[in-house]
């Protein structure tokens, strides 16, 4: 019999015309339902009945968040409201929200995808899941119920809040996954343990799937060694669907994206074109087999890349990097696209150096210069100017390397990179208004 | 070998002083400073009664010190004190990365060095005769 979790190791060719047949529906659905891509399209020459490659979609236009923001809140549906079983919402931060539809069928495939995170941990009916993401109009807390439910796991349906009954239900009803954002997992632990309750000794927790946040590989070691057990990534966002559009599987090595419901591809920000596999970028998402509210070429302003090979695991979906923050931190230093992480990420290979850091954006006649400042860590042993001139060397010769653009190292003292509010002002732009 | 204390400062107005007032209010004898400085910062290097003491307060006003063990040699206070020391280094094929000098009483010089190999300075040193000074006998 086939299983829901066969189509994770289809072959690539199956897969990808399984996501043509999707795409070239989704596009013409679009057209023909919604007025808003009618418009676009007409508007922008794009012709929804000439796609015939995964490529003919790169000539098909964006859609933006603000473009679901004019829409609110039915616009962009594509199915009558008759068809549709449920709503979600995303926190409007910044004004309007944007509003998700979900048929049945969407619900489906949405428990599908999140089922996928129990299946990557060889779960399924003999596991408790405890969902402690809040159960409402975000998408975090019905997604992984969803997703429980699929799977066959005794669902608990805890939302947020009230943490010490959390730990309670957890070691009375012996939780294995547990399901929330990694900074609530790492609340729950530090709480059990200031109650006397050891959470690798009493909770029989193996997997937490856990996401919305972003998280460091470090904050995952500590909360993996605190709770004794495996945390999977798991990203999604409520423009597509909700959690579940990709999640990591035990290998830990990227979040293997459902491409048998998402066609993913990478873009520069800037110019909108298509990046090669391994670059980083920002990800737009087409729906596939989206009922109520299905989109193409979705700008999720998430910066991540997708990464070349084959997972270790052996399934077939392609995986997408952990998330390097957002598309509004991206700075441009002479036409190179730079993301602080990326920079984070060469600093994380100095020991001789704090997490803190400023980059100094100026000009010199028509040339960004960019300085990085950091500080030296207590225990660096600067004794000799040439050990930090070293140590600036390399970072220089590792920035350039990863970021194809000359930054300039300063060893700077702790007081001078101001904090507000724990974290560091990142970023001082003193190009002035001409760039 | 002598605790020297070593800082690093940003090349900013205040800075030093700042250093030396915090060093103050520790109740921190200094007997000898010196600053090795490039366009953008400066390593003060600071021989002292309480080197311990010295580098805490110092971190404690949010300030990157740490301890150095350095060669510190006695040397007679004349002409010619430091070149026959510097010649004993040339003959024990030894690369001096830095050093300095300072007179703690009137007829002896205290000459500072960081070498390559300190372990092989000092037994070569004693040999030779020179004193090897460590913090203690500087009080
Ligand atoms: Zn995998």
């Amino acid at each position: 019999m086939k299983r829901p979790q066969d189509i994770l190791t289809a072959p690539r060719a199956e897969l990808e015309a399984l996501q043509l047949e999707g795409v070239k529906k989704t596009v013409i659905k679009c057209y023909e339902n919604v007025p808003f891509y009618h418009d676009l399209y007409d508007e922008a020459g794009f012709d929804p009945y000439a796609v015939t490659t995964l490529e003919d979609l790169q000539k098909a236009p964006f859609t933006t968040k603000q473009d679901l923001r004019d829409n609110y809140p039915f616009n962009m549906f594509a199915v009558p409201m008759e068809d549709v079983r449920e709503i979600h919402m995303s926190s409007g931060t910044t004004g309007i929200a944007t509003v998700g539809g979900y048929t049945e069928h969407d619900l489906d495939i949405w428990g599908d995808c999140f089922a996928r995170g129990v299946w990557y941990a060889d779960g399924g009916p003999q596991d408790v899941m405890h969902v402690c993401y809040g159960y409402g109009l975000f998408t975090g807390g019905l997604g992984a119920h969803y997703g429980g439910v699929k799977a066959g796991c005794t669902t608990i349906p805890m939302s947020a809040g009230n943490t010490e009954r959390q730990i309670r239900v957890m070691r009375e009803m012996g939780s294995t996954i547990l399901c929330c954002t990694p900074s609530y997992a790492m609340h729950l632990a530090d709480t059990a343990l200031s109650m006397g309750i050891d959470p690798k000794k009493e909770f029989k927790l193996r997997v937490g799937i856990h996401g919305a946040e972003a998280f460091s590989d470090n904050f995952r070691k500590d909360l993996e060694d605190k709770i004794g057990y495996k945390v999977l990534d798991v990203y999604g966002l409520t423009e597509t669907m909700g959690p579940g559009v990709a999640i990591e599987c035990m290998e830990q090595n990227g979040l293997h994206l459902a491409e048998d419901h998402f066609y993913a591809e990478v873009i520069d920000p800037k110019t909108g074109e298509v990046l090669p596999d391994g670059e980083w970028g920002e990800l737009v998402l087409t729906t596939i087999d989206r009922e109520a509210t299905p989109v193409v070429r979705y700008r999720t302003r998430d910066i991540t890349r997708i990464l070349p090979g084959e997972c270790a695991c052996g399934r077939t979906h392609r995986r997408i990097d952990r998330l390097h923050g957002r598309t509004d931190d991206m700075l441009i230093i002479r036409g190179v696209n730079v993301f602080p992480s990326q920079i984070e990420d060469v600093m994380k290979t100095f020991d001789q150096i704090s997490s803190w850091y400023q980059i100094e954006l100026t000009r010199k006649g028509h040339l960004d210069v960019v300085t990085l400042k950091v500080e030296p860590n207590p225990d660096f042993d600067f004794d000799e100017v040439r050990a930090i001139e070293l140590l600036q060397r390399d970072m220089q010769e590792r920035l350039k390397s990863a970021l194809s653009v000359g930054i300039r190292v300063r060893i700077v003292e702790p007081r001078s990179i101001p904090r507000s509010e724990g974290k560091a002002v990142r970023v001082v732009d003193l190009r002035g208004d001409d760039c | 070998m002598l605790e020297q204390v070593t800082v690093f400062l940003e090349n900013e107005k205040g800075r030093l002083s700042a250093l030396t007032r915090v060093l103050a209010d520790a109740g921190v004898n200094m007997y000898a400073l010196t600053i090795a400085e490039t366009s953008d910062y400066g390593l003060v290097r600071i021989v002292c009664d309480k080197p311990a003491q010295a580098v805490d307060a110092l971190r404690s006003a949010d300030m990157r010190a740490i301890v150095t063990k350095v060669l510190a040699v006695a040397v007679p206070n004349r002409p010619g004190g430091l070149a026959d020391l510097l010649d004993a280094f040339e003959e024990l094929d030894l690369n001096i990365e830095y050093g300095y000098c300072f007179s703690v009483h009137g007829d002896e010089a205290v000459d500072v060095l960081k070498v390559s190999d300190a372990p092989r300075a000092c037994v070569a040193l004693a040999d030779k005769g020179y004193r090897l000074v460590d913090t203690a006998d500087l009080a």
